[in-house]
């Protein structure tokens, strides 16, 4: 007796739906405004999507809304160039010398858990309220994932392409600019995807700790004038930059690492 | 060129992976290194190239260079070895960019090799586009293209499914025909071996050392499989009982 052979599964392969994404998307912002609409919570409490729409566009036609963005913008790019350029200057020391590896991983491994928030009162203490505390508090929030990133990049070089490369008589400089660093990209950029978010948090903290102008201080002195609708279009500006850097970074990826 | 091997040992730490390898590869022939796995092999070879350092003895080399050789001692890895983001030809060209070579004749010789080993419709292909047969060619053209005056060659094959094994078997000795150029040939695998070299030098279990020296004394037009399997037959009873007991160690 022959029977249709029985199909046991596909190993939970998991397929791009895009309609199911698009509608989540929509089905919770109109199920929030149905709520908000509806009346059951105070706008103070829960402002309706439409209203944080009106916020941002308000914001952005008096201007406020680019004073604040450039504020914050201006604190994440310095800091992040200066602790990204640290952080990877170090990072290639440890992956590459025995010594700086010795003496420079446990305490960068040490390092690393602080909540660099935590130091920027002290950083305070030492430049001022200014830009240039918020500045360092993100540079070095950058810098330990950075260097990390970078190390371990280097690390997962296949050995037998740096051994090829000697094996060529290829000079030590080159063998860093042509096999190594091009092989640590990979790691160097998810490094510079974590580190780009960190630096998002800090700002945002440094500026809620004392600041005239950027988003986290929008965000604050909204809340303290219950203004909820300026405040959670402050937290949508926050979301879009968060998510435009992603996109920044994906699009570095897909560039530069087209040979994977 | 010739390569003498002088009393060499080494060890990693307590471990020791070589002891006391003394032998001399002949210019123009292909000497086959084989053995057990773990018996140290591809730590001589490394050593034959100066990419480890012996804890004993020392290597020489004896003669000049063909003329215009950019790299005298030159290897094939097992594993390709190409810069994975790198073109083929970019790839070939990585082997002559710290030369003093003008740009011209870097890209004649690039040109050159890829043409010989049949890859010049692949010149800016990326290796993960390559399968594995094409990647080795790319590995030995690289190899070619600096002109070597001794060949090291990393169990060439192995990573290699048993159909391109035997397609580069041909090509390689067709090109080793038309060169001739010193080679050493590091295999676990008989055939290759029986099929390629002069001479077949068999290493024992850890720590290596030189159980016996064949001279694979058939022409190697005559290198059939029926012609080969005395010698064959005499290179495993050699080896399979140390075979069978590298396998079953704790590696």
């Amino acid at each position: 007796m022959s029977e249709p052979l029985r199909f046991r599964g596909g190993g939970f392969v998991t397929r791009p739906k895009p309609i199911s994404s698009c509608l989540a998307g929509l089905a919770v912002v109109a199920i929030w405004q149905a709520v908000a609409s509806a009346g059951w919570v105070s706008p103070v409490f829960l402002p309706s999507p439409a209203g944080i729409a009106r916020a941002l566009a308000e914001m952005a036609l008096s201007g406020q809304l680019w004073r604040h963005l450039a504020a914050s913008l201006q604190r994440i790019l310095l800091g992040f160039a200066l602790g990204s350029a640290a952080g990877l200057a170090f990072g290639l020391a440890l992956g590459l010398l025995s010594h700086a590896r010795a003496a420079g991983l446990p305490i960068v491994s040490a390092l690393f858990p602080i909540p660099k928030i935590a130091l920027l009162p002290l950083f305070i203490l030492w430049f001022g309220i200014g830009e240039p505390s918020k500045v360092a508090t993100i540079a070095l929030g950058v810098f330990f994932p950075m260097a990390i990133a970078t190390y371990s990049g280097v690390d997962q070089v296949p050995r037998t392409l740096i051994r090829m490369a000697q094996s060529f008589d290829v000079p030590t400089h080159a063998v860093v600019a042509k096999v190594i660093l091009p092989g640590a990209l990979p790691g160097i950029l998810s490094g510079v995807r974590i580190s780009a978010s960190i630096a998002l948090i800090l700002v945002v903290a440094a500026e809620m700790i004392g600041a005239e102008f950027g988003v986290g201080a929008f965000i604050l002195t909204a809340g303290n004038l219950m203004r909820t609708e300026d405040l959670l279009a402050g937290v949508c500006l926050l979301s879009i930059l968060g998510l435009a850097v992603g996109f920044l970074v994906s699009l570095a990826e897909r560039r530069l690492l087209a040979w994977r | 060129m010739r390569l003498i091997v002088e009393r060499v040992s080494h060890g990693y730490g307590a471990l020791e992976v070589l002891d006391d390898i003394s032998l001399t590869v002949e210019e123009g022939e292909i000497l086959a290194i084989i053995g057990p796995s773990g018996c140290g092999k591809s730590t001589l070879l490394g050593i034959l190239g100066g990419l480890l350092k012996p804890s004993k003895g020392r290597v020489l080399t004896d003669g000049s260079a063909p003329e215009g050789s950019l790299n005298p001692i030159t290897y094939i890895f097992q594993d390709f070895a190409l810069l994975p983001w790198r073109s083929v030809a970019g790839n070939v060209a990585f082997a002559l960019e710290h030369r003093r070579l003008g740009a011209r004749e870097r890209e004649a010789r690039i040109d050159e090799v890829l043409a010989k080993i049949g890859l010049r419709d692949f010149a800016s292909a990326l290796p993960r586009q390559l399968s594995g047969g094409m990647r080795q060619r790319v590995g030995i053209a690289r190899a070619l293209a600096v002109r070597p005056a001794i060949l090291l060659l990393d169990e060439p094959l192995s990573a290699l499914d048993a159909q391109t094994r035997e397609i580069l078997i041909e090509e390689f000795l067709a090109l080793w025909l038309a060169h001739r150029t010193t080679a050493v040939y590091v295999t676990h695998n008989l055939d290759e071996a029986l099929r390629l070299a002069d001479r077949v030098c068999v290493l024992s279990r850890r720590p290596g050392r030189i159980r016996e020296m064949v001279a694979v004394d058939v022409g190697r037009q005559d290198r059939t499989p029926a012609r080969l399997a005395p010698l064959r037959e005499r290179l495993w009873r050699s080896i399979q009982d140390e075979a069978r007991a590298a396998d079953r160690e704790y590696v």
